[in-house]
């Protein structure tokens, strides 16, 4: 029996730290792997199209859908009375409905939905519905808001110290103001939602989604089902990047009502303008400010204020507006804090998660900061960051009262400083800048200290799945979900290396809430860490017992036995890992485990603003150099070096990917991507024709990426590595301020403080040069 | 006299295989046909407007030299019926089982996949690259490469991995299931070719793709209401962006006449058919600008489909061709069924979207004039992304200088700064008689504001446009007579 061994002998390869492949790589570039959209559909699928409301505010005094009804093709038509159960999916607060109920609140917002032969037969009938409104103001911009006191949650204050006396007492003192532009996520596949009708009023939902969970939860209250009733299923998504956390749910109930209703399968996919019309973004930003610091350049108190365009209703921006202010320090002891965040409701799109949470906006305000100052002081900005880093104890309490532990920011910018010749190129681009009167270069090293955890405390945890089969084949199943960052990659690598055994053995399997329940969403960057330890947990306790079955079998204490080379070893013998499998199998032994994990440490106390809301942090930094034309406003970044920490990498390819692909997405929020909205609140770039992201040719010809060595996390993480999916982002904040410190060039005074504003478009550029 | 009642039915190669259409909307996408239809499901939609590149596929033609040559498309707006007599291939075609074409397996090797959302797209394109470098003996350098994949968008690696395996895959040669694509498109195509017209008539819509300029007159004479369809860059965009339904339909791709590119004595004729991608060395003929320019429009994508008489065509005052041809004195030739006529392409343009061309007319080409040695040229885009973007603004200037460096003729165009694609004549007239100097620079720039109120929307503020105009004239005015002094940050340009 098993007479031919599936598993080789030899080495095992794929384990953690090497450079292995995506899983799907090949799959990718032969067009196999399957999308939502790529599966075969169901005979009888029917499509669907959600109409929309083109105002910002307004009243429904009229919906009248009866033409709609009779159109051809159509099958059904959903309005918010036809919603079995809860019409709502908010996912924290209840106040995203699915179906609008006599109000409108932002231009895009769902009305009904048609269900047809195709969608364009869809789409044709929903053009004939009657909609009347009864327009009501509308606030559009964050200012709008302030001014109006319109806001989705209360306001919330990080307070350490007294900052209106140490900015009173210090030597120096600059007040300043800030606009950040939000971000499309600009996920290559839309939105998309699959729905299988099953027995029972059960249905089944392939869905691009980071948040199976809660999706499946959703959908279970708005079908006024139990949830157990409900599943959820994701094998990969085109890109998430906190776009598919919460702004899937709404599409997957639409498509799950439909499946009820009509009884037959449902598909809906937004195409691009509907997707980018329809779903939250990144939350654009106003900030404004007073800082006290001393003639070094040190911080002596600051006092700050984070106003964030939330949208129509709350979605997670609690969660990311918090992170605003965990941020706002980046990684700078400032002494004495008072940041209030005012969370402002208007009438567009309900901003969402994206890649760094609010982080970004937090960093890209001390980083303006810190280069004020510099340039008020006519000192290098460098010098000033350098300065007032985290250090030593007395200096490295965070404002909410986390102890920086472990922080290698001094080392990592000396490296980095030296390995891009940044010193002698600070000369250089001064050379450059006299002699050239028309292109003026601009250089800045910006650092990136990003904590890592789910802030809201109980979402730090994760489950797994996995069954061994006669073979040895290894199936695995864990919470997590798959958009390209390589997660499944690495936590196979994570249960090959438990178990001594080649990776290809290890059967990669779809994300579903029917194996693993109640999961957190992929987000926070948590996914290896949570879900590679809960694997780790799951094959620690198959190992234990098929450690049973070998010492056992070979007469050694069962601790005595190790799992290499795809063998089992014991004493002086050895079994294939596959026999050893089938053995327990014979033995009556469980092949079968789940494995759980909660992140250790972690506390945080929401009405003081302060605790240990972060297992550790993530260090990075990068330099940027620019060339702009002062007669235009164009640029071009011109190089780029980067030194990021990823602790003790599972998977160095993958890490590295992300850092590079994390450092131009937070360059386009920064310089080229720019959300215009109106001022009836219709956005007017929703479509990769105007909403323009980085293309090939804008990243730059010298970019050198280097992962920080010898660094394993001081905490006890998978195998020690470090979470690498949102920090990179924030190094992209690098090519904002070398656009900056190019536009500063344009000035007769050095210690001019140009307005300039993010994006960074060629028009800001040249709005923002010398007169 | 062609038999527009009888319907007929597109006959192409998809990969290896020979089809036959029937089409039941002749406006169906290649990307719906290869999705919905075949359940091909490998090219994905990221866009459906030509814009992110996840549909490229491959276009094989066999030329009348036997040769067979690919470009790289967007399926998302090209119209399946524009298939007839082509060859498709598809990232599903490139592998042979598990052995991979090198730009895959390049791509696997560099991590040059994340979410692999738009890597069937860069596999298409970076093939029909491969395809051309093998075919030319070429070596592609990055900047090469960069211009080959402006079109194709990838939100998840930073690009770098992606530029990497193209350059590893250009040492490689074609496989043999490449040969075996161009064999079969070799050996099957030239029975496809038609002398006659192709007719689709379906669900009361109607799609004509004759073959001869003739045929085209004779069809725009019996249906002048017909939508003229070329490279089908901005037509296709009606349809999936617009929803519009086309009732009738005139391909011109296939009329041969309209794809001359010819060199003469004092111009260059430049066929409405032709590509701007086989228009390119009559660009760079004209003025490197004009090529700098063109390698701007669109993606690589949009140039092998988009033509200039559909640039024209369509009468955008932000389209990027006609400021250059204006300001070069181009005329166009028109035809409506045997009559031909000519005009300055200024006069072409009445108002927004407004063009003298009469119903039942067409464009046949542009006849280019070649800049005199004592005539100084230059055209710029400048846009929010420097690839793959719409112009904010986009000049085209011509003077023509005496002995004394007198300025006596000033033609300037301007893209972006009207209704229009506009000429300039109050700073035309503040240029003409002066001499080319800083001060007659300075007093052109604010003559500016009197010729054009420029448009105000989402890609740029009218005053941005304004000042942008303005400054733009003077780099010409440096780039003309201080040529030391650096003026573009394109590093191509820098080297030029
Ligand atoms: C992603 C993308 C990027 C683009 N980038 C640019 C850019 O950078 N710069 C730019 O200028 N444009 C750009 N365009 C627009 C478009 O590519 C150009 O306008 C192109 O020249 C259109 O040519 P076509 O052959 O595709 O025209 P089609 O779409 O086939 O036709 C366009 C119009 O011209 C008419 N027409 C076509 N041929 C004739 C003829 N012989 N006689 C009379 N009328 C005719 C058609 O009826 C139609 O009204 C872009 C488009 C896309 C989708
Ligand atoms: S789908 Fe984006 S270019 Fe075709
Ligand atoms: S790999 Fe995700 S878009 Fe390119």
């Amino acid at each position: 029996m098993n007479a031919e061994l599936p598993i080789r002998p030899g080495p095992a390869r794929g384990q953690v730290r090497e450079s292995r492949p995506h899983d799907s790589a090949i799959k990718q570039v032969t067009g196999r792997a399957f999308y939502t959209d790529d599966i075969v559909e169901p005979a009888g699928t029917l499509e669907a199209y959600v109409a929309q409301s083109t105002e910002a505010h307004a009243r429904i005094t009229r919906l009248d859908v009866a033409a709609v009804r009779t159109a051809p093709g159509v099958r059904a038509v959903l309005t918010a009375a036809d919603v079995p159960g809860v019409n709502n999916v908010g996912p924290v607060l209840a106040d995203d409905p699915i179906f609008a109920e006599g109000l409108v609140e932002y231009v895009g917002q769902s009305l009904f939905a048609v269900i047809a032969d195709d969608v364009r037969a869809a789409r044709a009938a929903a053009r004939l519905a009657v909609v009347e409104y009864e327009p009501l103001p509308a606030l559009i911009t964050v200012e709008a808001a302030l001014a109006a006191g319109s806001y989705v949650l209360p306001s919330v204050t990080m307070r350490r110290g007294d900052a209106a006396t140490a900015i009173a007492g210090a030597p120096h003192r600059l007040a300043g103001r800030l606009e950040i532009g939000g971000q499309d996520h600009f996920y290559l596949e839309g939105q998309i939602s699959l729905a299988l009708p099953g027995e029972d009023g059960d249905v089944t939902v392939v869905c691009s989604t980071q948040h199976p969970s809660e999706v499946q939860h959703l959908v279970a209250h708005a079908l006024h089902v139990p949830v157990a009733a409900v599943t959820v299923e994701v094998r990969r998504m085109g890109g998430g990047f906190g776009g598919k956390e919460t702004q899937a749910s709404l599409f997957a109930a639409i498509a799950a009502i439909g499946a009820r209703v009509t009884g037959r399968p449902i598909k809906l996919r937004l195409d691009r303008d509907d997707d980018m019309v329809m779903t939250g973004k990144r939350h654009d930003f106003l900030a404004t400010w007073d800082v006290g610091f001393d003639g070094e350049g040190r911080l002596h108190g600051l006092k700050a204020m984070l106003a964030a365009r939330c949208g129509y209703s709350a979605d997670l921006s609690a969660a990311i507006c918090d992170r605003a202010l965990f941020h706002l320090d980046n990684a700078y002891y400032i002494p004495a804090v008072e940041a209030v965040s005012h969370r402002c409701k208007t009438h567009t799109v309900s901003n969402t998660a994206f890649r760094g949470f609010g982080g970004p906006q937090g960093m890209m305000v001390i980083e303006r900061i810190l280069d004020d100052v510099a340039r008020h002081l006519r000192l290098d900005p460098l010098e000033v960051r350098r300065r007032n880093l985290y250090g030593d104890a007395g200096r490295d309490v965070t404002p909410y009262g986390m102890t920086v532990e472990d922080n290698v920011m001094p080392q990592l910018i000396a490296e980095l400083v030296e390995s891009s010749g940044y010193q002698a190129r600070r000369e250089a681009v001064a050379a450059f800048n006299a002699a050239n009167p028309i292109l003026k270069k601009g250089l800045a090293l910006t650092p990136v200290k990003f904590g890592i955890s789910f802030t809201t405390t109980h979402l730090n945890q994760a489950g797994a799945l996995i069954h061994l089969y006669q073979d040895g084949s290894v199936h695995l199943n864990h919470g997590g979900t798959e958009m390209g960052q390589g997660l499944f990659t690495k936590v196979a690598q994570v249960v090959a290396t438990e178990f001594g055994i080649d990776v290809d053995h290890v059967k990669i399997t779809a994300t579903t809430t029917a194996k693993v329940p109640n999961t957190s969403a992929t987000a926070a960057s948590s996914g290896s860490d949570m879900n590679g330890k809960a694997a780790q947990a799951a094959a620690q306790t198959l190992k234990a017992r098929l450690a049973e079955v070998a010492a056992a079998e070979f007469g050694c204490r069962p601790e005595d036995v190790a799992f290499a080379d795809n063998r089992v070893s014991g004493g002086d013998r050895s079994l294939g890992f596959a026999e050893v499998v089938t053995k327990a199998y014979f033995a009556r032994v469980s092949l079968s485990s789940t494995g759980y994990y909660r992140t250790p440490k972690i506390h945080f106390d929401k009405d003081s603003f302060t605790g240990r809301p972060f297992y550790y942090f993530a260090y990075g930094a990068a330099v940027a150099e620019v060339t702009i034309d002062t007669l235009t406003g164009e640029y071009r970044l011109d190089r780029a070096d980067i030194l990021h920490d990823c602790g003790a990498s599972l998977n160095p390819a993958i890490d590295r990917g992300q850092v590079e692909g994390g450092f131009i997405q937070g360059m386009g929020w920064l310089t080229s991507e720019e959300l215009v909205f109106d001022g009836r609140g219709r956005l007017r770039t929703h479509a990769p024709s105007t909403y323009k992201i980085p293309a090939c040719g804008d990243v730059p010809a010298e970019f050198h990426v280097t992962l920080l060595r010898d660094n394993p996390n001081t905490e006890p993480t998978i195998h020690r590595s470090k979470a690498v999916g949102e920090p990179p982002l924030m190094l992209g904040i690098s090519v904002f301020a070398a656009l900056r410190d190019a536009v500063a060039a344009t000035y007769d005074d050095p210690a001019a403080l140009p307005a300039l504003d993010a994006p960074a478009t060629p028009e800001r550029v040249l709005a923002a040069i010398a007169p | 006299m062609t038999q527009a009642s009888v319907s007929s039915r597109p006959r192409f190669l998809l990969g290896l295989e020979p089809r036959t259409l029937d089409l039941a909307d002749p406006t169906r996408t290649v990307l719906e046909y290869l999705r919905l239809d075949e359940r091909r499901r490998g090219t994905k939609e990221g866009c459906a407007e030509g814009d992110c590149g996840a549909c490229t596929v491959a276009l094989g033609e066999c030329g009348a030299d036997g040769v067979v040559r690919y470009r790289a498309v967007n399926a998302c707006i090209q119209f399946a019926a524009t298939l007839d007599g082509k060859q498709l291939v598809t990232v599903e075609d490139l592998a042979e089982g598990e052995r991979l074409h090198p730009v895959q397996q390049a791509l696997v090797d560099a991590h040059g996949s994340q979410c692999g959302f738009c890597t069937p797209g860069f596999v298409m394109s970076m093939y029909v690259g491969h395809e051309a470098d093998k075919a030319a003996g070429a070596t592609p350098d990055r900047q090469a490469i960069n211009d080959r994949l402006a079109g194709n968008l990838c939100r998840c690696t930073g690009y770098r991995p992606i530029v990497d395996a193209a350059l590893a895959a250009a040492s490689e040669p074609a496989p043999a299931q490449a040969d075996r694509l161009r064999a079969a498109a070799a050996a099957a195509l030239p029975a496809l070719a038609r002398a006659d017209t192709l007719a689709i008539e379906a669900d009361g819509r109607r799609y004509f793709a004759p073959a001869t300029l003739d045929q085209a007159a004779d069809l725009l004479a019996q249906w002048p209401g017909a939508t003229l369809l070329a490279g089908g860059t901005d037509v296709g965009l009606w349809v999936t962006k617009l929803h519009k339904r086309l009732d009738t339909v005139i391909y011109l791709g296939d009329v041969v006449e309209l794809k001359g590119i010819v060199e003469r004595p004092g111009h260059w004729w430049i066929g409405a058919g032709a590509t701007y991608n086989e228009a390119l060395a009559a660009f760079a003929g004209l003025h490197p600008d004009l090529a700098e320019l063109v390698r701007r429009i669109g993606s690589l994508q949009i140039r092998n489909a988009g033509t200039l008489g559909g640039n024209i065509g369509n009468a955008s005052p932000i389209g990027d061709s006609m400021p250059a041809l204006i300001a070069l004195g181009a005329q166009l030739h028109l035809r409506r069924g045997a009559a031909g006529r000519v005009m300055p392409i200024e006069d072409y343009f009445l108002g927004y979207r407004r063009t003298a061309l009469q119903p039942g007319e067409l464009i046949v080409g542009v006849e280019i004039p070649k800049l005199a040695a004592n005539q100084r040229f230059a055209t710029y885009k400048v846009s929010k992304r420097f690839d793959q973007d719409i112009s904010a603004v986009c000049p085209a200037y011509r003077l023509t200088l005496d002995d004394q460096g007198v300025i006596t003729e000033a033609r300037i165009a301007h893209g972006g700064m009207a209704a229009i694609p506009a000429r300039a004549p109050r700073t035309e007239a503040a240029l003409t008689g002066r001499p080319w100097t800083a001060e007659t620079v300075a007093a052109a720039m604010a003559a500016l504001a009197d010729d054009y109120a420029p448009i105000d929307d989402m890609r740029a503020s009218a005053g941005y446009r304004l000042k942008v105009a303005r400054n733009l004239l003077r780099r010409f005015h440096l780039a003309t007579t201080a040529p030391q002094t650096r003026v573009h940050v394109l590093a191509k340009e820098v080297a030029a």
